[in-house]
């Protein structure tokens, strides 16, 4: 079981690993050598300083590892023994050690969620090059064998190479959609931290808003960076609220709002303003203010569902997805009723028959209109539906509720 | 890198297209190859319809290849033609590719595919 002390280990790990990937990658002109270098260097000092404490300077320490590991790998593959030899030199002489600043993170960044990978592939590499994450790590908050985790990272690597995927910032004209490619990425691993209640979920979710904010202020004019950051800053606000003692999800209805946390709520007020001075809506700022909504609602009684259902309907232009379509129809419900909801929402059926929240919401409204037979068949087809333990639990206690 | 750029189409939509627009999409097509004409290594060729396609394939139980009417696949979508092209990385691939006049057309994909590099081999 790790320890606080190890979390912290790790953290400071992850802050300084991307860095050392993306400077040894230009350096080499080999993403898979530089990323399985700091990879190495990455184990050891987890091991080392859990024995001898953190370095002074983590950073530096990591960095020259890494770069001798590098070299050590050069060697390995024969035709790179010049390079190594004309590494190894420069390391003896003090040489090679690389300015430090922080937009060389970026143009790595955007190499790992390349629209040319898959985007189980884009989430993978990017939480090992960039945020620096282990293999296991990263197959356990995927809920995948390490095996499979590793091989999938293998495939990735090769496509970049084969396939000449540069590590390069696009042109300006493909920045906005190659932007949002990134964007999801970062909020997908937001996402696969979001309902675990452990402290590993945590730590994924913390890793993708320090990631947010990274490309925010890397990017200060592209208002969807703002957008996604002030999202996920919302979203935490309530991480004190979302479970309860038991580890049992806690919906927002129900949270209590006396624990979520205004400092976090202001940063992403700021945030969103930041975002909306840019005059360029996009789907993550719209995600954000829907999520501003209900963080500002003193209660979920005041609720300003008015506001949220004109959001989603401007959402909806720029993300039409199912998904975002459930949604919009449960800020409908609020306003007209749980009929008028319930119909717009068979109209998704098809494409949200495998999606659990599909079969939950419906279950929710049948209950509002009192057809219980139909709100049991839906929380069972739902229950059946989903792998995450809270959201299980939750859907069991809805079954075992006596009906009114 | 060398990339082949294999363009395809389906017939099946095609139909739908009035003539005019497809002679308007031929045409830009030939201002396309005049523009990206430096990074062609092989202009390629443009190819005659599915309905002129004969195929071999290999036999069952390892019996002798068998002549069969029509394309390889039978999937709806059609390989109209190819060319190879020499560049720096995909991003200028795709920055190419994504100005192929059919794309305007429904149902049109343009694959990129790196060639396998021989040059080392004995």
């Amino acid at each position: 079981m790790p320890s606080a002390e190890d979390a912290a280990l790790a953290r400071i790990v992850r802050r300084e690993a991307g860095l050392i990937v993306a400077q040894l990658q230009r350096r080499l002109g080999n993403f898979d050598i530089a990323e399985e270098a700091v990879q190495e260097a990455i184990i050891v000092a987890l091991r080392t300083w859990r024995r001898d404490g953190v370095p002074a300077n983590p950073g530096g320490w990591l960095s020259l590892t890494a770069r001798r590991r590098a070299i050590d790998l050069l060697r390995k593959r024969a035709r790179e023994v010049s390079l190594a030899d004309e590494w190894d030199a420069d390391l003896a002489n003090g040489a090679g050690a690389t300015q430090r600043t922080g937009d060389e993170r970026l143009p790595m960044l955007f190499g790992c969620c390349h629209p040319a990978l898959s985007v189980e592939a884009r989430l993978a590499l990017t939480l090992r090059a960039v945020v620096g994450m282990t293999t296991p790590q990263i197959a356990s908050a995927f809920l995948v064998p390490e095996a499979t985790m590793a091989q999938r990272l293998v495939r990735a690597k090769r496509k970049i190479t084969s396939a000449g995927i540069p590590f390069a910032m696009p042109d300006a004209d493909d920045l906005a959609p190659r932007l949002d490619d990134v964007l999801t990425v970062i909020y997908l691993s937001y996402n696969a931290g979001y309902l675990e209640p452990s402290a590993s979920g945590r730590e994924l979710s913390e890793d993708a808003i320090w990631l947010a904010e990274l490309v925010a202020r890397a990017l200060p004019d592209q208002p969807e960076a703002w957008g996604l950051l002030a999202l996920l800053t919302f979203l935490s606000s309530r991480t004190q609220s979302r479970f309860d003692d038991q580890g049992r999800l806690v919906l927002l209805e129900d949270q209590d709002r006396g624990r979520w946390d205004g400092v976090a709520i202001s940063r992403a007020d700021g945030y969103l303003a930041t975002a909306a001075a840019l005059r360029r809506p996009g789907r993550f700022q719209l995600q954000a203010a829907i999520a501003g909504c209900h963080a500002t609602a003193t209660s979920w009684a005041e609720t300003d569902w008015l506001q949220i259902l004109t959001l989603y309907d401007l959402l909806l232009r720029h993300d039409a997805s199912p998904v975002i379509r459930l949604n919009h129809a449960i800020a409908l419900s609020h306003l007209r009723g749980p009929a008028v909801a319930l119909a717009e929402i068979d109209q998704l059926a098809d494409r949200l028959n495998g999606y659990h929240l599909l079969h939950a919401t419906r279950a929710q409204l049948l209950t509002e209109l009192g057809d219980h037979e139909g709100a049991r068949a839906a929380n069972e087809r739902a229950l059946s539906l989903t792998s995450n333990p809270a959201e299980q639990q939750l859907l069991r206690s809805r079954l075992e509720m006596p009906e009114q | 890198m060398k990339y082949v750029l294999m363009y395809t189409n389906r017939p099946d939509l095609d139909a739908a297209v009035p003539e005019e627009r497809q002679a308007e999409v031929y045409q830009a097509i030939f201002g396309w190859f005049e523009k990206h004409g430096a990074v062609m290594v092989d202009g390629g060729a443009e190819l005659q319809g599915p309905e002129t396609a004969t195929s071999v394939k290999s036999g069952t139980n390892g019996g002798a290849p068998v002549v069969v009417d029509g394309p390889f696949s039978e999937a709806k979508e059609n390989v109209g033609g190819f060319s190879i092209i020499d560049v720096p990385n995909l991003d200028a691939a795709i920055a190419i590719v994504k100005e192929w006049p059919s794309l305007g057309l429904p149902g049109v994909a343009v694959e990129i595919r790196p060639i396998v590099d021989h040059s080392g081999d004995m």
